[in-house]
């Protein structure tokens, strides 16, 4: 098999006492696309957060096609050009419109020409449906647009490894659709990428592994055929009853009302 | 007629002097803006910062001149100087330092919730997008603390203004100044000067003042 894209060793985290990702071992591989479920509080944000180093860790390595993720490092920057994230909360740069977020960093960061990065950006947001919107202003788009601008942002680096962390837990159950449309697009494209969600249908759609996190430990590693008809863990499997519950809850209440 | 003694203002050079005081008053308000402007930026910054020894420092320094009244500081620095240091200043001069003192300890608070207002998660989409240090400052943090401080101190410099009235306490002829010297010297001719004089002093400081705020209050609507 070919050499992964991205490695994490032996990694661990901790928050003063508390441990937060317990010797964590975990390849991606060039256009695959990784889910990492488990319960609130399980270490999956502080996980993506360690690869892009927006977290020190105490110990183990992550290395992006062999270079070391290093928070110290002089190359860090350069290496974070390579991976594109995403984050739950809306985090456009609200004093510049949705081209200039998107241009900006391609065109200071990596110095490219600003009219080339400009028609890469006005092509990609028609991809996402978002023609028209490259001159507003963040306060003037909907939570759905936001994420789908902040994913064309990342896109536009043209990153080898692209993390979403639950992009879509604070939007609107209506506008979940849209921005998991382009994720599913980005997938079905052969990028490569790590994607943290509660949405367990969009997973068992997108992914071709999935990640169960559980007390700073991955518990499964596994196909979602698997994982979500045969889960190997008693952890695992308490932890999608939640889900079924919810599925059933919302039915009982479409069926009184 | 109802006599408001406004017959003054066209007698000799009277308006002209009125409107020089006012410029007295406007210059040494944009004069100590300017410097305080700087200043509370420098202080502002060090605010931020995680050392505790300097933090204490300014922050007694800017509790301390926020309870100070501005005439207190005012006859402090003009009369104190002189007596203490044999410092030799003038009324303008230590006008300029008890404004610039007072709208340093402003400008810094303001600048320092400005810069700690920005969220935590722009810094980190920013460095998520690789920006370098200087450059999350130069395009992200700066701009945007900029956007929420220019409504603040221009509000700044209206209070400013405002209070230039306390300077002729110290012996400086700003346009109150000017006002009471030609209520005085046509006290015989127009005994209801007082009136039509204070009445321009008062449409004067609004003429100066009111477009200042009218901007603030745009610069707040457009970049809310
Ligand atoms: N900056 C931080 N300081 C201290 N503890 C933190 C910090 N960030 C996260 N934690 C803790 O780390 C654990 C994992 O958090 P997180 O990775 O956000 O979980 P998840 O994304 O899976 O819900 C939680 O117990 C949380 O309280
Ligand atoms: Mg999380």
């Amino acid at each position: 098999m070919a050499e992964p894209i991205l490695a994490l060793k032996n990694v661990t985290k901790h928050f003063g006492e508390n441990t937060v990702l317990d010797d964590i071992d975990l390849s991606v591989h060039q256009g695959e696309v990784i889910v990492i479920v488990g319960p609130s509080g399980c270490g999956k944000s502080t996980l993506l957060r360690c690869v892009n180093a927006l977290e020190p860790i105490q110990g183990g390595e992550i290395y992006l096609n062999d270079e070391k993720i290093d928070i110290k490092s002089k190359k860090l920057a350069n290496l974070r050009q390579k991976i594109g994230m995403v984050f739950q909360s809306y985090e456009l740069f609200p004093h510049l419109t949705v081209l200039e977020n998107i241009v900006l960093a391609p065109t200071k960061v990596q110095k490219r020409k600003k009219e080339e990065v400009q028609q890469e950006a006005l092509a990609l947001l028609g991809r996402v449906g978002l023609l028209g919107k490259e001159g507003s202003y963040a306060r003037q788009l909907s939570g759905g647009q936001k994420q789908r601008v902040a994913i064309v942002r990342a896109l536009c680096m043209h990153p080898e490894i692209l993390l979403f962390d639950e992009v879509t837990a604070a939007l609107d159950p209506e506008m979940v659709r849209e921005v998991l449309d382009v994720m599913l697009n980005l997938a079905a494209q052969g990028r490569t990428m790590i994607i943290v969600t509660h949405e367990m249908q969009f997973a068992k759609a997108v992914a071709d592994r999935i990640i169960f996190l559980d007390g700073g430990k991955v518990l499964e590693d596994t196909k979602p055929e698997v994982f979500f008809e045969a889960p190997k863990t008693e952890r695992a499997r308490q932890f999608l009853s939640m889900f079924e519950f919810n599925v059933v809850k919302s039915q009982v209440e479409k069926v009184s009302s | 007629m109802l006599d408001l003694g406004l017959e003054v203002l066209s007698k000799g050079n009277n308006m002209l002097r009125l409107l020089g005081g006012l410029w007295v008053a406007l210059k040494i308000s944009l004069l100590s803006v300017g410097i305080s402007i700087a200043l509370g930026i420098l202080l502002g910054a060090l605010m931020t910062w995680k050392n505790p020894v300097t933090k204490a420092i300014l922050r007694v320094y800017l509790e301390f001149i926020r309870i100070m009244p501005q005439l207190v500081l005012l006859f402090l620095v003009y009369f104190g100087t002189t007596k203490a240091f044999g410092w030799d200043l003038t009324g303008e001069m230590a006008a300029i330092i008890v404004f610039v003192l007072w709208g340093t300890a402003e400008m810094s608070d303001l600048v320092r919730g400005a810069l700690i207002s920005i969220p935590r998660h722009q810094y980190e989409s920013s460095e998520a997008l690789g920006l370098t240090r200087e450059q999350i400052y130069f395009y992200i943090i700066i701009p945007q603390a900029l956007r929420r401080l220019i409504p603040l101190s221009i509000n700044l410099i209206t209070r400013m203004i405002k209070t230039t009235s306390l300077i002729l306490m110290i012996g400086v002829v700003e346009i109150l100044k000017v006002a009471q010297q030609i209520i005085e010297a046509n006290r015989m001719s127009s005994p209801n000067a007082a009136f039509g004089i204070y009445l321009t002093v008062f449409i004067l400081y609004f003429i100066a003042c009111w477009p200042i705020s009218m901007i603030a209050k745009h610069l707040e609507r457009k970049w809310r």
